[in-house]
């Protein structure tokens, strides 16, 4: 998770920082796995903060955010709507088979649409703009660090934290859950498709069936909680992309960590979150 | 030869007053590591003037520079700009700070995903929010003028020559009119005509301006051409700072072998 190993070469090309600076690692002997391991930890928080902390104080940066959500939401709505659609066909002929074995068919338009709701909807979009963003974020920012166009930032007398992070991270917070939705959409839609080809059921039938029993508020904390999904990728992806170093490798290993971490930590983050609304709404 | 400089100045007296310095930089120390960078850098510059900071690669004239404009902290020292200290200024009231001070870093630094005329908006949308867009495009326009970049603020940035990058740079740096101009290498791997015109391009902007610069090189002619003084750090500190001629007049080794392969 460190990126020591290049440390030791780098010497004083990028720009080192300290105090209330973006975190960058100087000291050439590594601090071991575990080391390293909590050293990332406290410069994620000590980011944490400062991002925090800009997004909050004026001036709000509402152009960028528009921008940015027209990046990460407009952009991401077909292939997310796809993975959903995808999920969905999948999910209908796999539980057909499965609940015919049982001869509970009838029981098919509600398991899909409890699996596409309450799970399958939310994870798979988050994985999937873990991907498309997270690595577009990582890429794009370590790209402007690399060519010090974040330190242009700061000496054009803006807050970096402000323009680039917070703008992303907030986008990113408030597209999941409508990502979230356009996915359920896609994967009830294509569920309904793949299962009235093999048994003709129509599209009222199949949800008068599938929502029997339910209320609104069981599928309100399944999509809200995405919204920390978007959290996790925007703030993993913006602090792998901010303090990297090392050129065009640096640039390419911030993509590939800003996926391979927000993706780790989105599915660590469903397992706490499911059992939290578990708890908190038992009904 | 490091000075210690009274730099206890009121704002308004330095606009007014060339001979106090605009920027005072005193004993700065910097460290990475076991590598001191900086040990006890001084230098100040006053209104129109320029100081060029020369010496090897790697003795810490671009981290000074970055120091001054408070990208970079250092572990001790003090940088005072118009009076007052900044090293441990809050990000927001370092911003105010920074809207007087223009920066040109090596490779220009231009955003890659905006146009010429973007970059040089950028400065100004932000913080000249009170301009139409008219007046904005007004201004962009005699910044492209200014740099002899006209006709060319719809290219990007990698459709135009290194030269010409520096030169946006340059008119992105002076968008919000500062009266500190920090150059950073300004015509490192630039072919020798092109290195000229921009020396005279700095000259004619800060005859124009009447800013204070300072200019990090390697290139001694340029640096003869564009500074009123020079500066030349080794291991960390100013080992001799005047005219050239006091450059040139200078008994000490390492002067003499700087200026001898330069």
């Amino acid at each position: 998770m460190s990126d020591r190993g290049l440390t030791a070469l780098e010497g004083l090309g990028a720009s080192p920082r300290r105090g209330d600076r973006l975190p960058a690692p100087q000291v050439s002997s590594g601090p071991g796995l575990i080391g390293g391991f909590f050293e990332w930890f406290g410069d994620l928080g000590v980011f944490s903060y400062q991002v925090a902390r800009a997004a909050v104080t004026r001036p709000f940066e509402f152009r960028e955010l528009v921008r940015q959500l027209d990046e990460i939401g407009s952009k991401s709505l077909p292939l997310v709507a796809l993975a959903g659609a995808a999920t969905g066909v999948v999910l209908s002929m796999e539980t057909s088979s499965s609940l015919a074995m049982f001869g509970a068919k009838s029981m098919l338009p509600a398991a899909i649409v409890w699996s596409v709701i309450q799970e399958m909807g939310p994870i798979i979009t988050g994985l999937v703009v873990s991907g498309r963003v997270g690595a577009g974020i990582g890429a794009e920012l370590a790209s402007m660090k690399v060519t010090e166009q974040i330190d242009a930032i700061e000496a054009s007398a803006l807050n970096p934290y402000r323009l680039l992070a917070a703008t992303r991270i907030v986008a990113c917070i408030l597209m999941m859950p409508l990502l979230t939705l356009a996915a359920d959409a896609g994967g009830l839609l294509m569920g309904w498709l793949a299962e009235t080809l093999a048994d003709p059921i129509s599209l009222r039938q199949f949800i008068d069936v599938g929502f029997k029993g339910a209320s609104f508020h069981m599928f309100l904390p399944p999509t809200l909680k995405t919204a920390f999904f978007g959290l996790i990728i925007g703030l993993v992806a913006c602090f792998q992309g901010m303090r990297t170093k090392g050129g065009a490798a640096g640039v390419g290993r911030a993509a590939t960590n800003s996926v391979v971490l927000s993706s780790l930590f989105v599915i660590l983050a469903d397992v706490v979150l499911v059992k939290l609304i578990l708890i908190l709404f038992p009904n | 030869m490091n000075t210690t400089y009274d730099i206890t100045v009121k704002p308004e007296e330095t606009a007014e007053d060339s001979s106090l310095p605009v920027v005072a930089v005193q004993d700065l120390h910097m460290s990475f590591g076991d590598q001191h960078v900086l040990d006890g850098v001084s230098i100040s510059v006053c209104r129109g003037k320029t100081l060029a900071v020369l010496g090897r690669s790697g003795t810490g004239k671009s981290v000074m520079l970055r120091i001054v404009i408070g990208i970079v902290k250092p572990d001790s020292g003090s940088v005072l700009i118009h009076g007052k200290e900044i090293t441990g200024m809050a990000v927001d009231r370092l911003g105010e700070v920074r809207k007087k001070m223009g920066f040109l870093f090596q490779n220009a630094a231009l955003y890659d995903s905006l146009t010429v005329a973007e970059n040089i908006a950028f400065p100004l949308e932000h913080h000249r929010r009170d301009l139409s867009r008219a007046e904005l495009r007004d201004r962009v326009n005699q910044l492209l003028t200014e740099v002899g970049l006209e006709g060319h603020g719809e290219k990007m940035p990698s459709d135009i020559s290194g030269g010409m990058q520096k030169r946006a740079g340059l008119a992105r740096a002076l968008a919000l009119e500062p009266d500190i101009l920090l150059l950073d290498e300004p015509t490192a791997g630039l072919d020798p005509i092109s290195s000229g015109e921009i020396d005279e391009l700095v000259i004619e902007l800060r005859e124009q301006h009447r800013m204070a610069s300072i200019v990090v090189t390697h290139d001694l002619h340029s640096a003869r051409t564009i500074a009123d003084r020079l500066a030349l750090l080794d291991e960390g500190k100013v080992v001799i700072e005047g005219t050239f001629a006091e450059l040139q007049a200078s008994g000490n080794e390492f002067v003499r072998e700087f200026l001898k392969y330069s």
